[in-house]
């Protein structure tokens, strides 16, 4: 251990070349320590989302608006998230933006503070089929943020037969597939293409989709697992074919008209993304402002021109065919409307995930694990 | 040293190659920054457009302000704790010495997610013991004091955990060449053993210290895995800020901050070395 | 204690059992730790199932070390042999890189590396990539020639079924890098060969002269030389290299992500999936840790050992 020595002495060569210079001069850094600080009578909130997931001006108007400083950050999936909060102890955030199932579980395990819904007169502006579902049946602690659907995002240069879920599974396009990198979406899309239901706890159904995905995995159909790098590999043209939201297609397909969606004929999942906020927060009220701003018609209206992800504002998702006519000059494309916004004839053929017991998302972990052991 | 012959063609060829590895995808990066489009492949005409993006772009920024404050902070303080620490470790009997020198090595051997992973385990583990107590506190007797939570005192410790070993070990050869005698007879000479330390041992080992506050600075600069892991969620160094981004489409802003960075290193190397060969000239003037 | 001097070490030592003794501490509870908080053992039993895991992290930051100390090795003595002022800019830029974060350095190769990146744009513009094809269409050729002839007799003979690959890619429009083991071990070697190189251009540049010059006298060529006197004296610089690349290398999780697309895990990536990742179980995780954590410092005692024998055997 001692020949660690040689680095310090390798570091001496350099130093008698940088002798003398007093670079690091501590006083300097002293008065610094305010980024620690909680921030003494200074109002905040410290959000936690999903990238490439809001208009990044409507952090600053609200700033702007409120006084109110925005910490935002950004983590990539659901289990992420929950991991994060459990490593880093629940403490500081304020507003988390989870999807449908993952809501279930924090209001379960008695995360999530019920919110007072006097701050937040705009929650009035939400459609009613985005109201009590049944991650939060009494709309206690929830107000939904974004909702769509879950789709394969194809280059249709390179893929050209009908799509259906085996396409994430065929070795015909090995190293072209993108798989998402989360296990409840992964795991899904194999229970999709077996014909099983998303929600099953059933463990054979469930390992007979590890099966599927690692098979395909060790025949090197995957080029990669992805979240958000999703968009710099099909923009690019670098992959063939993913499974990803249908909003981020619509920025996608800005940089790359040759890209196409589909939602299989078989089914697939729909989700909806509440803002919620933890039950420890400590900016409670900032927070129920923030939340209040976001689903104001107008921000609902500035996100989806910018995420492309429907907004579940009743009046936003009307008007916004007209608020991208006055902005662009040229009438929106229906059938954009319709990847977004999906219609109930979709809708139906989707089914959003619930929550799983405790011993099934053990399951679910473990077999994650396994799969990126297998390799 | 003498090796002998200088290296022939076949030796320079070689230097220039690795150096090349070393350099041209650091010079791609630079020279993409200036990039109008957004792509990192394809030129499309010169532009500083990322660069207004850069400094509009408050988290880059806030990492970038974080990452100093941090490294410089926890320099100062692993270089004044390791250059007690050497002395007081050189000062022991061998038996205290040689154990406690072996903990000393524990963060340098651990690989850093190891090192990372257990500070994080650690922090919050008690974090919770102690706002478990706080809320007992609060229920029975109406006392309160502040919660703690993952966040820039963390990194400032983690960040300081494993540099002070490396100011240590700088420190600890010039100990040993310094003449054992000169402590003893400093204080035969009728210094107290303050003075003793600050008139004799400290300039004697200022090479040392130099070197590991060199050392603790590159180090703290270049790390990323243990901040990721005792940062928490609301602090982040700029490398944190990156590996968040490069989760997502390649953004030049990424490399208008690298050659922000990079022309900041060589300006201060540039700075340094013409201060230093004109101070050898007017050395050698006189 | 010899002197009040060693008191200055106190609070050192107390920090060190705070933040660096109490957490490796508290790894090892947590490793032996059920999720309900009893004893268990379970976690390690589950290690065998990350045999392949230890295997191919073990096996390409081997690959990764190895190629470092190819390329370090020979530049750290070319280094040596070169002026004074030419030895100190080239310490210098071997340094330098690492005062930008080594995420920026992993960074930069993504966009050289990836299908439609810079290195395949250059491949392309060159006509490597039609090079490519045209070899695996000569391939195939041949394969199938001799399918049908040489390999067709043989296993009638033997009643055997060897067929040779004749369906190589013809029509490949880029070389796949990003994303491949390869990939990952050329971010590796990029971001700590200036580990490799420090150590060993340290130990080399102190040789004693004396040594050398006495080699020389005695009629040693310069290869002898080199092999019988400056090597072996290198050796301690390379052991502190292998170690400050393997080591980093074993355990990275960024390079590998960022480079490695994420379908074959590594140590890095299997631990932070356990804490940060897809998979909570800290529990997992530590057990993990804990096994890499003592593998490599065996790994180390054993080398060190090794290498001290080896010092010895040159003083005498």
């Amino acid at each position: 251990m001692k020949k660690m020595i040689a680095l310090a002495l390798a570091c001496a060569l350099s130093a008698t070349l940088l002798a003398g210079c007093a670079m690091d001069d501590p006083q300097s850094s002293g008065a610094s320590e305010s980024t620690s600080g909680v921030g003494s009578g200074k109002r905040e909130v410290n959000i936690c989302s999903w990238g490439e997931y809001i208009d990044t001006s409507l952090i600053a108007q609200f700033e702007e608006e409120t006084g109110i400083k925005v910490n935002y950050q950004t983590t990539d999936s659901n289990e992420t998230l929950y991991n994060l909060l459990e490593t880093t102890g629940w403490s500081g955030f304020d507003v988390v933006v989870p999807s449908d199932y993952m809501i279930s579980q924090l209001i379960e395990e008695g995360r999530l503070a019920e919110l007072n819904y006097d701050n937040i007169p705009n929650f009035a502006k939400i459609d009613d089929r985005f109201k009590n579902l049944s991650y939060d049946p009494e709309n206690k602690y929830t107000v939904p943020y974004t909702w769509g659907t879950l789709g394969i995002i194809y280059n249709t240069q390179r893929v050209t037969e009908p799509v259906t879920w085996d396409l994430m599974f065929d070795p015909d396009h090995a190293g072209d597939v993108l798989m998402i990198r989360n296990s409840r979406d992964a795991f899904g899309i194999a229970l999709m293409s077996l014909g099983y239901s998303v929600n099953t706890t059933n463990e054979e159904e469930i390992r007979q989709a590890y099966e599927r995905v690692a098979q395909a995995n060790k025949d090197g159909v995957y080029q990669a697992f992805v979240m958000d790098e999703v968009f710099q590999l099909m923009e690019s043209g670098s992959a063939a074919a993913s499974t990803y939201y249908a909003g981020d297609y619509l920025s996608m397909l800005e940089a790359n008209p040759d890209l196409a969606y589909a939602v299989p004929e078989s089914g697939s999942n729909w989700f909806v993304d509440a803002m919620c906020v933890l039950k420890d927060a400590k900016n409670k009220d900032e927070a129920e402002e923030w939340i209040n701003f976001l689903c104001s018609t107008e921000a609902s209206l500035a996100n989806m021109d910018y995420i492309w992800y429907a907004s579940p504002n009743k009046e936003a998702l009307e008007k916004y065919p007209e608020y991208y006519e006055e902005t662009y000059g040229e009438p929106l494309d229906e059938e954009l409307y319709e990847i977004m916004a999906a219609p109930q004839g979709v809708l139906d053929r989707c089914e959003a995930y619930l929550v799983l017991p405790a011993e099934t998302r053990t399951l679910y972990n473990d077999l994650w694990t396994q799969l990126g052991v297998a390799g | 040293m003498n090796l002998g012959s200088r290296p022939g063609v076949l030796g320079r060829v070689f230097t220039a190659l690795v150096f090349l590895f070393l350099y041209l995808p650091i010079f791609l990066l630079i020279i993409f920054s200036f990039n109008a489009g957004s792509s990192s492949a394809v030129w499309q005409g010169f532009s500083l457009r990322w660069y207004e993006e850069l400094f509009q772009d408050r988290l880059i920024i806030n990492g970038v302000y974080t990452t100093l404050v941090v490294s410089l902070l926890a320099t100062a303080i692993a270089t004044v704790a390791g250059t007690f620490a050497a002395i007081g470790f050189y000062n022991m009997r061998r038996r205290w010495r040689e154990p406690l020198l072996v903990v000393n090595n524990i963060p340098m051997i651990n690989a850093d997610i190891v090192t990372g992973v257990s500070l994080c385990l650690f922090f919050v583990a008690s974090f919770g013991a102690w706002n478990g107590f706080v809320t007992w506190m609060e229920n029975t007797y109406r006392l309160t004091a502040p919660r703690l939570e993952l966040g820039f005192v963390t990194l400032l410790i983690a960040h300081v955990s494993f540099n002070i070993p490396y100011v240590v070990l700088a420190i600890m050869p010039k100990l040993r060449q310094m003449d054992k005698n000169l402590i003893d007879a400093a204080q035969d000479l009728g210094c107290t053993w303050m003075q003793a330390f600050w008139k004799v041992v400290v300039p004697e080992i200022k090479p040392g210290i130099v070197n590991g506050m060199l050392i603790a600075f590159t180090m703290s600069v270049d790390d990323f895995v243990i901040s990721y892991f005792t940062a928490g969620p609301k602090t982040s160094t700029l490398a944190m800020v990156i590996y968040s981004m490069t989760k997502k489409r390649v953004n030049p802003k990424i490399n208008a901050v690298s050659t922000l960075l990079f022309g900041a290193v060589l300006l201060l190397l540039i700075i340094v070395n013409v201060r230093q060969v004109r101070q050898e000239k007017a050395a050698k003037r006189k | 204690m010899r002197n009040k001097l060693s008191w200055f070490a106190v609070p050192y030592v107390v920090w060190m059992a705070l933040f660096t003794v109490a957490p490796v501490v508290m790894v090892v509870i947590y490793a032996f730790t059920t999720s309900t908080g009893g004893f268990t053992l379970d976690n390690f039993a589950r290690m065998g199932d990350f045999a392949v895991v230890f295997a191919r992290s073990f096996q390409m930051a081997l690959i990764a070390t190895l190629i470092c100390l190819l390329i370090g090795y020979p530049l750290s003595y070319f280094m040596a042999k070169e002026g004074p002022s030419f030895q100190k800019v080239a310490t210098v830029l071997i340094m330098l890189p690492m005062w930008m974060n080594f995420l920026l350095r992993t960074y930069a190769w993504v966009s050289i590396l990836e299908n439609n990146g810079l290195l395949n744009r250059l491949f392309a513009a060159i006509g490597i990539i039609d090079l490519g094809n045209l070899i695996n269409g000569g391939l195939n050729s041949l394969c199938a020639w001799l399918n049908s002839g040489v390999l067709d007799w043989l296993n009638g003979m033997l009643g055997t079924e060897f067929v040779l690959n004749t369906a190589r890619a013809t029509d490949m429009t880029y070389f796949r890098m990003l994303y491949t083991q390869g990939a990952v071990v050329l971010g590796m070697v990029y971001n700590y060969l200036p580990f490799m190189v420090l150590p060993i251009y340290s130990v080399i540049v102190k040789l004693d002269n004396s040594l050398l010059e006495a080699a020389r006298d005695l009629g040693a060529s310069s290869s002898r030389v080199f092999r019988k006197v400056i090597f072996p004296l290198s050796l301690p610089g390379v052991l502190s290299g292998v170690t400050m690349v393997f080591v980093p290398s074993v355990s990275t999780f960024a390079i590998s992500k960022m480079l490695g697309g994420g379908t074959k895990l590594l140590l890095g990536d299997l631990i932070e999936l356990q804490f940060l990742g897809g998979a909570y179980n800290p529990y997992l995780g530590s057990a993990i840790s804990l096994v890499m954590m003592v593998i490599v410092v065996v790994c180390m005692y054993v080398m060190n050992r090794f290498g001290e024998g080896e010092e010895q055997a040159v003083m005498l």
